[in-house]
């Protein structure tokens, strides 16, 4: 066993919404046994729903069936780390341009937010496309 | 787990929110608020008992505000502190009518 896989909870589920709830009580369970503050609780759940949602929506598009997600999280030294798997289409979500959250409303673009909220709140956001997956790890301290 | 509690008096809606604002339940919101927004001259959401916003609940709530903009706007109230960090993150903070 190397650094990578050690001491991770695994969780693999179709990459659907209606699976969202039980990608968020996987991780819950885990912060909550770790004594986890419930405003850093919530900054992850929030970041854990974007990155997910976001497989969800754009990851399998172009094959018109779902695959899966994996979720790995370990939690060590008081710092939890989450990473994401999807065999989809290469995506590199922190490429994005950040968008400008000092316009008012009506200029306000519609999307682009989540991913702006996970990297204000995530001590560390990690991209890699390896082995034919996309890999998201999310890094904070609870 | 999202519950709306609506109620609209002359043109006037208060929408109260109870639970978790997510990508699945903000659909729900939509669904709640989309045939009712014409006919609204204010708008408030009452954050009171919301625990929990994802990005996809802030979109709802921005369409909203555009969309009550032009007539006696919208407010949101007893925000609570996590919510209110969400808003201060995203610029929100700054767009809404927070009381």
């Amino acid at each position: 066993m190397n650094s990578e896989t050690e001491n991770f909870d695994v969780l693999t589920v179709k990459a659907e919404l209606n699976n969202l709830s039980e990608v968020q009580s996987f991780i819950d369970e885990r912060l909550e046994s770790a004594g986890c503050s419930m405003k850093a609780q919530i900054q992850i759940d929030v970041a854990v729903e974007e990155i997910y949602v976001n497989i969800c929506h754009y990851a399998y598009k172009d094959k018109g069936v779902n695959g899966d997600a994996a979720i790995r999280m370990r939690i060590d030294d008081g710092v939890a780390e989450i990473v994401f798997e999807d065999s989809g289409i290469p995506y590199d979500p922190l490429s994005n341009k950040e968008p400008d959250v000092t316009l008012p409303a009506d200029k306000r673009e519609i999307g682009g937010l989540g991913i702006f909220i996970t990297r204000k709140t995530m001590d560390e956001v990690k991209y890699k496309y390896i082995d034919g997956k996309n890999q998201l790890t999310l890094c904070k301290k609870i | 787990m999202l519950t709306i509690n609506k109620t609209i008096t002359n043109g006037k809606g208060v929408f109260a929110l109870e639970g978790r604002l997510d990508t699945n339940t903000s659909v729900e919101l939509d669904a709640a608020l989309s045939p009712v927004l014409d006919g609204l001259d204010e708008l408030v959401f009452d954050l009171g008992k919301l625990e929990y916003i994802s990005s996809a609940g802030l979109r709802v709530l921005l369409a909203a505000h555009k969309s009550l903009s032009k007539k006696g706007g919208m407010k949101v109230t007893n925000v609570n502190e996590m919510i209110m960090e969400i808003f201060e993150v995203t610029g929100f903070s700054d767009i809404l009518t927070i009381e």
